[in-house]
């Protein structure tokens, strides 16, 4: 069974563990602004919301990389970004319709949530479970993916 | 079934990768006009920089991906197409027959109308064969002169100031990329360009260029000369499709195809840079020549080739450039529409910008200077026409708050 992050806002304090956590998994430092899991805070509702890659079916930056540098780890169901192959060029940051692939500046490609090859930090480091990795079928990710296929205006048949 | 694809950009190769998978006994043959494996133009800058060698422009890594997809490349130009017969012709006698035929043949690089355009040292930059030239010829202290600073014009400038080169941008109208950037945006560009030693002249086209004792000379309006060793033509592109004059598919700007994306003709489709299809926002065909819209095509293309329907619902225009390291945005109504709202941030001392655009309570355009992070979500707020509610009023009084408003409105996280 395959897994998938889910994120249950309701319980996010906003402790930024989780970028923390993404930020020392990936750069061996705490620099949350590198995180691939981001938490935004909504000041009106008092509200913390994680929020990262689904590893949509559509994988829109998979389709629009111009060079093949994403690619599916059959194993987790990840997007991945081969780094040696990107070169930087960004197209896959505005083709996702969710934003969450985004460019680093200081390594010149673009970056996006793997699952830490099935081990993700970020659901680790979580110390209430607002992050948790469990079976696809629990997910509340599937919202977002039936939000996906709403706005998805081509969608992939094949 | 024989298939037959001129053209071996993205949308090209898309197409003939999903041939395979939806008809596996399918005959697939792809017409490449340039030598070499199928690569990606979007790749050239960075091979200009130094950043990958030319095998990091392959759309495919595999060598024997192709073979392997009994996808044949067949290296020639389209000439003619002869629709009665169902055959296309490359030249020199040959012809090739098809059953159904996908035109994916992009755009070329245009071309300027003043005299001394065909003389040696004046260059394109549009094809990897372009790209060896210019890396054969700038050198630290070359002095290139460039024509144009769309988005070409301005994705290639760091490569070229990367090799040490002395450049000069001659710009036509007021404003460096003009089609995807307001004047603000494109204000902030220039500033930055001037203070990474660009010299920007705007409002100038050159007279005519000349060549004295291998130096290029080229004329500006007001009577001066300005001595080069390369002028880099960069004035846009035109969609590649002088080869169908007399075939009988309808032409607009583009060939004219419907939600299959069929020609006027049945059994000739085509998708990508020379496709003039739907675009969502505005209902009118039109070209949309970005990389995201030429593989969507290419695959829908494709899909109906093989008898299976499906049905493109539209498009729109929105782009990522990044000008010497200054990274730009740009999504559909960036100039906003009539009635509607904009709202907007600067920091001019730090290159940031972020505009947005209304119409009601969605948004429907924006504009972004030094902003990266979560660009993507403009694309999804924009095609998902999604009502904003109470977080349009947030948006007019801080548009830095796009994420939250995203989450709220996309996700019902708020």
């Amino acid at each position: 069974m395959q897994k998938s992050l889910q994120i249950d806002p309701n319980k996010c304090t906003g402790c930024l563990q989780c970028e923390m956590a993404c930020s020392w998994e990936n750069y061996r430092s705490f620099t949350i602004a590198k995180s691939r899991i981001k938490v935004f805070s909504f000041h009106h509702e008092g509200r913390f919301v994680p929020y990262t890659c689904t590893q949509c079916d559509e994988a829109w930056c998979m389709t629009a990389c111009p060079v093949d540098a994403i690619q599916l780890d059959p194993v987790t169901g990840a997007k991945i970004v081969l780094d040696p192959t990107c070169v930087g060029c960004k197209v896959c940051t505005i083709a996702c319709p969710f934003g969450t692939i985004n460019y680093v500046a200081q390594t010149g490609k673009v970056q996006k949530c793997d699952l830490c090859d099935g081990a993700p930090a970020c659901a680790k480091a979580c110390p209430t479970a607002a992050i948790t990795y469990v079976d696809s079928d629990w997910t509340g990710f599937e919202k977002m993916r039936q939000w996906a296929g709403k706005t998805d205006t081509n969608p992939a048949t094949v | 079934m024989r298939h037959l694809i001129i053209g071996s950009g993205p949308a090209g190769v898309v197409a003939a990768e999903t041939l395979r998978k939806a008809d596996p006994a399918a005959e697939i043959t792809l017409l490449c006009g340039e030598a070499g494996p199928p690569y990606s133009r979007m790749a050239i800058p960075y091979l200009l920089k130094g950043g990958i060698a030319e095998a990091g422009t392959h759309l495919r890594k595999d060598a024997d991906h192709y073979s392997r997809l009994r996808i044949q490349l067949v290296q020639a130009r389209a000439q003619s197409v002869d629709t009665a017969n169902r055959t296309v012709s490359v030249g020199a006698g040959k012809s090739l027959p098809y059953d159904r035929l996908l035109i994916a043949t992009g755009s070329r690089p245009s071309v300027e109308r003043i005299p001394g355009i065909e003389l040696p040292g004046v260059h394109h930059c549009w094809t990897l064969e372009d790209a060896r030239t210019i890396l054969a010829k700038a050198r630290p202290g070359t002095r290139i002169v460039q024509m144009g600073a769309g988005f070409v014009g301005c994705i290639i400038m760091e490569g070229l100031l990367s090799r040490g080169v002395n450049l000069t941008i001659l710009v036509r109208s007021g404003y460096m990329v003009r089609r995807m950037m307001n004047p603000t945006a494109s204000g902030l560009l220039r500033r930055w360009c001037e203070a990474k030693g660009v010299r920007i002249l705007t409002h100038t086209q050159p007279k005519g260029i000349t060549s004295e004792g291998g130096v290029l000379q080229v004329a500006l309006p007001d009577g001066s000369i300005l001595p080069a060793d390369m002028y880099l033509s960069v004035v846009g592109v035109d969609p590649n499709l002088g080869f169908l004059g007399g075939s009988g598919i309808e032409l607009g700007q583009g060939v004219l195809v419907d939600a299959t994306m069929q020609s006027s003709l049945p059994g000739i489709y085509a998708a990508g840079d020379v496709a003039e299809a739907n675009d969502c926002l505005t209902g009118k065909r039109q070209i949309n020549a970005i990389q995201p819209n030429a593989v969507d095509q290419g695959r829908i293309a494709a899909l109906n080739m093989a008898g299976r329907p499906a049905r493109f619902k539209g498009s729109f225009v929105f782009n990522v450039l990044t000008t010497v390291g200054l990274v730009s945005s740009s999504f559909g109504e960036w100039q906003g529409v009539p009635g509607g709202e904009s709202t907007e941030v600067l920091d001019e001392a730090r290159y940031r910008y972020l505009n947005l655009q209304f119409e009601g309570d969605r948004l429907v355009g924006a504009n972004t200077v030094g902003f990266t992070d979560h660009v993507g979500a403009l694309r999804g707020l924009i095609e998902g026409r999604l009502p904003l509610g109470v977080w349009k009023q947030r948006l007019m009084d801080d548009p830095t708050q796009i994420m939250q408003a995203y989450l709220a409105a996309a996700h019902s996280m708020a």
